[in-house]
């Protein structure tokens, strides 16, 4: 019955486009949409079928078959399941139409997947690398191109048994000689012609500001990249009338050391600490994401007690980051350091627990396959429960008092940096930003994952899409992690906390599979493909830091220079996640 | 909404006041009970219960925050002494540890018996570049013989790192009683598995020469 129904559905859409065929791979889904017709099918797509929120576009090399695959996830804001559909490209020549005309939140993601697999999209506003710099010889996500440690397609390397001997890898690449410079290419002469054209994107103004404004010259003005306030290596290349904002630009890539490339040279297993490094603030919630992705592909579930385990070290790392993330944009509003502490106060407690479990602060490396490294040591869940029950709500309530009425915020926030809710979901904006601009988005529950249909919560959602919002609606968003925590500590059963026996080296049937959570920055993808091998064929992050700077510009359009890093502030990004 | 201006800020400001007194009040009744609130192990385990109240720094390295049990830095070997003060390394050199590394900084050399060119079960070196251990504990957690374990000293920095920072067999290798010192419970837990695992094969052999 329910399989009819789902042939009877997508025949609507296959009889709209008869061009399109279905994805009939073992292991795949979707659709395989011709590139002529791509613009046309996404466009339809979110007008007449509802699917207006473009989760991720990414590229795929299948160097064996000779093409190359551009995939797109897309959701509909009211909920339910994602819709794949994909165009299948020449690997020497791909092309395909740009869809940032029609979802502006494609623009960062087709400019990455340019970067770093050389797919050239058409109509693309902006069409440059984002992430290497403009010298960069070859777009190093192919299959056929080797990085200058190169040692081998996959991991484990051959010669670390049975006779290993060690030799450092800077030994066999000698500082300046490890890199490969295009033909002709002479990096002293080299200016970076990328440097001017960055700044010829910042578009001129051609009219004032305002009627009432005094008539001065515009300039281009560099926030960043080393500057406190772009929390960590990044760039705005800001366009000034007076103090105003004409336009912005982001800059990033300064800490890009292809994440990518690294996962799929690793074995599955090998990923999981690499995740840790993304958002290092939530490593548990990207454990949480890349696990959930595998076992969709391996077909597995945790047992029980390992779900609940999760969840609770996922909604302790949502408060973690809401605070810290609270605490830095009121550094950003020159509030300096006395709220960050306050928050980091209970960041450490918080932290205390991930150590005493995981035995690390940051990088916990927690989550394993179908299971949890290992089950709560004696007294952690005393520590939470002392936590959760007796201590975080009232620090939270102590943060509202102390911040939500104060005069200077509301000036500096009510009202800045405004971004609508048709704005946010054309930006893929996702987490935080998406709910406080009044789209009630929410994975945990428009998609549940893992036991979260079992909790009783709210999705946190605010109107008005400011600044102002955006810290509100993080005190919101703690005050429903803990009403999660104090079910699942209610509700925590006894019990095995891995199905089956730990493995090292996991089975990962061929296909693909693209799993997401909800994590405190916002919706977090996996998209791995499988060919049946020890090491994924691809893993891509689909990262809520870099995706949300998308609406960034839309954001800071004619407010304030000084508004810029308030705003910035209050997306809450990790250069970690951001430039992978 | 507010009925006075600054009335929010002043609200704000109770807040840090209180904080701040938090502080001196919390010393003054350590002091009436006639305990040190700083340098003590008992004050620091204060400062980072879910009760603390006032300042919560620990001044390091004149205090230091104990680690828990499963605190993770980087690997070492365990070796077993025997009554004659003979040392065996645990490790078989299987090589499962350098598989499931994910950064690949373990270099295993096999030994090979001189005779018979087999393999013997025991390394004869065994490297670890400490500058790529990412310290993610995975070659501890997949180990089948509990060799290698993650240690907790982590003040391990160094002048030279070109020549210090691989560690080689000798730097690696720690008696299993350091290890039952700083994993108590980890440790008790394997000892006992292993010696049911033992009695189990023992009443297995018993009942085959029963038949």
């Amino acid at each position: 019955m329910s399989e009819e129904v789902l042939v009877e559905e997508k025949t609507e859409l296959e009889e709209r486009f008869p061009e399109i065929g279905r994805d009939e791979r073992k292991g795949y889904e979707g659709y395989i949409v011709p590139a002529e017709k791509l613009v046309e099918f996404a466009t339809v797509l979110r007008d007449e079928f509802g699917y207006d929120f473009l989760s991720s576009v990414t590229a795929v090399d299948y160097l064996p078959e000779d093409w190359m695959e551009v995939v797109y996830h897309a959701y509909q804001t009211t909920g339910g399941p994602g819709l794949v559909y994909k165009v299948q490209v020449d690997r020497d020549d791909p092309v395909v139409p740009s869809l940032t005309p029609v979802f502006p939140g494609a623009n960062l993601q087709e400019r990455e997947a340019w970067d770093l697999m050389g797919i050239r999209f058409e109509d693309h506003p902006n069409l440059k690398r984002v992430l290497l710099w403009e010298g960069f010889d070859g777009h190093p996500l192919r299959k056929d191109w080797r990085e200058a440690f190169y040692e081998g397609d996959g991991k484990p390397f051959k010669s670390r048994w049975p006779s290993g001997e060690v030799i450092r890898a800077e030994e066999n690449n000698p500082f300046n000689k490890n890199v490969d410079y295009p033909g002709g290419f002479d990096p002293e002469q080299w200016t970076p012609a990328g440097e001017t054209a960055v700044y010829a994107g910042v578009g001129r103004l051609d009219h004032a500001v305002s009627e009432t404004a005094l008539s001065t010259d515009q300039i281009v003005v560099n926030l960043g990249p080393q500057h406190p306030s772009t929390h960590g290596v990044f760039r705005m290349v800001v366009r000034l009338e007076g103090e105003t904002v004409v336009d912005l630009e982001p800059v990033m890539g300064y800490l890009h050391r292809n994440h990518e490339k690294i996962g799929e040279r690793n074995t599955f297993l090998m990923n999981i600490p690499f995740t840790d490094r993304l958002d290092y603030f939530n490593s548990m919630s990207n454990n949480f994401g890349y696990v959930l992705t595998v076992e969709k592909l391996m077909g597995v579930k945790p047992p029980e007690r390992a779900e609940y385990i999760r969840v609770m070290m996922a909604e302790l790392t949502r408060i973690l980051n809401h605070m810290v993330a609270i605490g830095f944009l009121l550094n950003d509003l020159g509030a300096f350091f006395t709220p960050l502490l306050y928050a980091f106060e209970e960041r450490e407690l918080i932290l205390d627990i991930f150590e005493a479990v995981s035995g690390s602060r940051m990088m916990c490396n927690y989550y394993r396959f179908a299971g949890v490294a290992r089950d709560l040591p004696e007294g952690v869940f005393e520590q939470v429960k002392n936590l959760v029950l007796y201590r975080l709500p009232g620090k939270v309530n102590d943060l509202d008092t102390f911040l939500t009425d104060n005069e200077i915020i509301r000036a500096r926030a009510i009202g800045i940096g405004v971004l609508t809710a048709e704005e946010a979901i054309a930006h893929s904006a996702v987490g935080p930003v998406l709910r406080a601009s009044g789209v009630p988005y929410d994975v945990r529950r428009a998609d549940p994952y893992g036991i979260y249909d079992r909790f009783d919560f709210d999705v946190a959602v605010r109107y008005h899409g400011d600044i102002y919002d955006r810290y509100l609606i993080r005190l919101d968003e703690m005050r429903q992690s803990i009403r999660i925590l104090e079910q699942v500590i209610q509700d925590i059963p006894e019990g095995p906390i891995q199905e089956g026996k730990p493995q090292y080296q996991v089975r990962v049937p061929a296909g693909e599979a693209y799993g997401r959570v909800e994590g405190p920055k916002g919706e977090l993808g996996f998209y791995v493909v499988s060919n049946g091998k020890p090491n994924p064929w691809r893993y891509h992050v689909r990262a809520p830091s870099f995706i949300n700077l998308s609406a960034l510009e839309v954001m800071c359009k004619n407010y304030k220079i000084a508004d810029v890093v308030s705003i910035l502030g209050s997306i809450d990004i990790v250069l970690g996640e951001t430039d992978r | 909404m507010a009925d006075m201006y600054g009335k929010g800020l002043l609200k704000g400001l109770g807040v840090t006041l209180k904080h701040f007194m938090n502080t001196y009040l919390e010393d003054i009744r350590w002091l009436s009970r006639g305990k040190r609130r700083y340098y003590t192990a008992e004050g620091i385990d204060s400062r980072k219960s879910f009760a603390a109240t006032g300042i919560f720094t620990v001044q390091y390295p004149d205090e230091k925050l104990p680690v828990p049990e499963e605190f993770r830095f980087i690997p070492f070997l365990i070796y077993e002494v025997n009554e004659d003060g003979e040392k065996r390394d645990r490790c078989t050199s299987c090589g499962i540890c350098a598989k499931v590394c994910p950064p690949q900084c373990i270099w295993i050399e096999r030994t090979n018996d001189p005779d018979t060119g087999r393999p013997v079960p025991e390394p004869a070196e065994f490297f670890i570049d400490v500058d790529i251990c990412m310290n993610c504990g995975l070659c501890a957690e997949y180990c089948p013989f509990d060799a290698i374990k993650m240690d907790h000293d982590y003040e391990i920095s160094v002048y030279n790192r070109l020549e210090k920072n691989i560690f080689n067999k000798e730097r690696l290798s720690r008696p299993v009683s350091y290890y039952a010192s700083i994993r108590p419970t980890n440790y008790a837990r394997e000892e006992s598995a292993r010696a049911e695992a033992e009695a189990a094969k023992a009443a297995r052999k018993a009942a085959r020469k029963k038949q």
